[in-house]
């Protein structure tokens, strides 16, 4: 299992686009994920867990992988988070 | 001694005419209540929670798409989160897993789990998220209500009077096959499409009644009073009695008025008006024939596809239409294209901040160009016995008609190739409905063979008033002054140029602004059948020179309510309101 802590960057936070990014990325490998936030955990690949987020600019989250492809899984979503979701930070 | 004094009653507005007396059956409480009964056939329950996934798919991806075409992939990205929200593995498996294990109704479980993510979300501090619940609602509801609808369809009785928040045209109409006797509804204006299809089916109708699904219970005896906008819950047996006796005499009079049926509409002075008909569902031809009508000034087309929720094809229209063209023959058939947006139909799934401002009309059958050829060209086809006319909605501006002309043209020039048949002198309206219409009349009479006034929309446009807003409707008044004036200059400069006027709005059918129309000079009319022995009734007793007078009076009044009652005293010295 892997532990990754990121930090949402983007102005908009966690909204719809990127929430629903995320789980087509989560969607591709077999490992599961789970967010945690404020001690809330979220079924990853569940796209209106995602939606419930609600995570603001600045929010910390903790995300966990577990499974066969934990890595390149982790590796792909938390570039994802770090880039800011590719929107204007 | 026990007397059940006390009858409830509920005011609303009337939107239909008639009265009945009958069973309720109570549609809002029907979809929008979660039974929680225990449900052990879990195999079915897990079917159709499959099929209700299966349809709101569908329909989800049809708004998807639409909003794809028109708002672009960056901002339909929301409906896309529905439709992955539809195939949420988690979500489902979550469902199903308890519909299994706990034998509920799976409508309860649906609304269970879903709501927890909406209480989430309408925790959260951010306005955004709180909004983004409202859109889980969406989602949710359409699950229940598709599910329910599953259930629903085969439960519909026969013979009761209908109850319910609001209703959708389709549900209207999906009722209108069971012999309903009549609607109440908490939401809706007079112009809303229910009442407009009430009023149609001939079908008692008391829009507006607050908490209506909440004070009248199923199977409740209830009479809907569609004169007086009342509704009156479990009335004793003396007014039911009093009730039965108003139906009576109602129904001598309509006998009386009967008997004018087939003689022509003539004024007192010798002025011929036409009487024609507007029309919703195909279904109601007969009806409209019978009524003594001479013809169809309005057929109002979108019904056709919102009763199926799919346009129909070609085929299909081709066939509608050259069927109700041969029972009418050789009276005219006025088709008028597909109207949708405004509270219509497709377009309203797309969130317009003004609908009514928005893409509706030729302007969205100018963006779809496939649907409205289709259309033009089954019309066409339809219309080798030279009866048919074809209608604009919506128009704005000259270059929307200078467009439509020539995809009609060119839809000509292909039937022409191909030696397909039609009529090639058939003639191509629009509906004047938008003020800037009005304004250069002289300008659109070079592109269109004739007009007719759709007075609802331009009322709401002429006084700026959503019609639908209850905050401002009361400022929408066809008897305001400024109503009267712009008809009055329409039919001055439409003589001036030759152009054939007719009047479809609602106001045509309405006795009270019966005198001030012929004032203005209006000959034809189109009306809702069942409105026709009333107002023939009084055209036969009228007189056009009279009415142009009373019509100048009432243009120098500042206040609709003082030409209310001009037009009211002038129509009761006649004798010619009905009384009870």
């Amino acid at each position: 299992m892997i532990e990754r802590k990121v930090r949402i960057i983007n102005k908009a936070g966690l909204h719809t686009r990127p929430a629903s990014m995320i789980v087509k990325i989560a969607a591709k490998y077999k490992s599961e994920f789970f967010i945690n936030k404020d001690g809330m955990e979220i079924n990853g690949k569940s796209i209106i867990g995602v939606m419930t987020l609600a995570a603001p600019q600045g929010a910390e989250l903790e995300l966990t992988f577990d499974g066969p492809d934990e890595e390149e899984m982790a590796n792909e979503i938390v570039d994802f988070f770090n880039r800011g979701f590719d929107e204007e930070c | 001694m026990l007397t059940q004094k006390n009858n409830i009653i509920l005011h609303g507005l009337a939107a239909s005419a008639g009265i009945s007396i009958g069973k309720v059956y109570n549609y809002s409480k029907e979809v929008f209540t979660i039974s929680d009964e225990k449900n052990s056939n879990v195999e079915e329950a897990l079917k159709n929670f499959e099929l209700a996934l299966e349809q709101s798919y569908k329909e989800l991806n049809k708004i998807l798409k639409l909003a794809q075409e028109r708002m672009g992939e960056e901002r339909a990205a929301i409906f896309e989160a529905h439709l992955m929200i539809l195939q949420d593995q988690f979500l489902i498996s979550t469902i199903k897993g308890r519909i299994e294990k706990e034998e509920r109704s799976p409508e309860f479980i649906i609304h269970d789990e879903i709501s927890k993510y909406q209480q989430i979300m309408l925790n959260s501090e951010h306005v955004y998220m709180k909004e983004r619940a409202s859109d889980i609602e969406d989602i949710k509801n359409r699950l229940i209500k598709n599910y329910q609808k599953r259930k629903w369809v085969s439960r519909i009785v026969n013979d009761v009077i209908v109850i319910a928040k609001n209703l959708t045209p389709a549900d209207t109409i999906l009722f209108s096959r069971c012999n309903v006797l009549g609607y109440v509804t908490e939401q809706g204006g007079l112009t809303s499409h229910a009442a407009i299809i009430s009023r149609s089916l001939n079908l008692p109708a008391v829009v507006g009644v607050i908490d209506a699904t909440k004070l009248i219970n199923d199977n409740d005896i209830i009479i809907v009073d569609g004169y007086n906008g009342e509704v009156i819950i479990k009335p004793t047996e003396d007014i039911i009695e009093k009730y039965k006796q108003k139906i009576e005499k109602i129904k001598e009079y309509n006998k009386k008025l009967e008997k004018i049926k087939n003689i022509p509409a003539q004024t007192l002075d010798g002025v011929k008006i036409t009487l024609l008909g507007n029309m919703d569902l195909k279904e109601e031809i007969e009806n409209v024939i019978e009524s003594g009508i001479e013809g169809v000034g309005l057929l109002r087309t979108e019904e056709l596809f919102m009763e199926s929720g799919f346009i129909p094809s070609e085929k299909e229209q081709v066939k509608i239409y050259k069927k109700l063209s041969e029972k009418l023959y050789p009276a005219v058939l006025t088709i008028r294209a597909f109207d949708v947006g405004g509270d219509k139909f497709l377009p309203a799934d797309i969130k317009e901040d003004n609908p009514f401002l928005g893409w509706r009309g030729i302007r969205f059958l100018l963006d779809k160009p496939e649907i409205f050829i289709s259309q033009i060209r089954a019309v066409l086809k339809a219309s080798i016995n030279g009866n048919i006319q074809f209608m604009l909605p919506m128009v704005s501006t000259l270059r929307e008609v200078i467009k439509a002309r020539e995809i009609i043209d060119q839809v000509k020039a292909e039937l022409d190739k191909n030696q397909i048949p039609y009529d090639k002198n058939m003639k191509i309206g629009i509906m004047l409905e938008v003020p800037s219409v009005a304004v250069i009349l002289e300008d659109f009479a070079n592109y269109v063979d004739f007009v007719s006034i759709g007075t609802n929309d331009l009322i709401q446009y002429l006084l700026a008033v959503d019609r639908g807003n209850s905050v401002v409707s009361n400022l929408y008044d066809e008897f305001d002054t400024a109503v009267i004036a712009i008809l009055k200059r329409i039919m001055n400069r439409t003589k001036k140029v030759n152009l054939p006027v007719s009047i479809c709005g609602q106001m045509a059918s309405d006795l009270l602004a019966l005198p001030l129309l012929l004032g203005v000079g209006i000959t034809t009319f189109s009306i809702i059948p069942s409105a026709l022995p009333h107002i023939k009734n009084a055209i036969l007793n009228l007189s056009v020179n009279e009415c142009k007078e009373l019509a100048e009076k009432c243009l120098t009044y500042p206040h609709p309510d003082l030409i209310k009652k001009e037009v009211t005293d002038f129509l009761n010295s006649k004798n010619l309101l009905y009384k009870e």
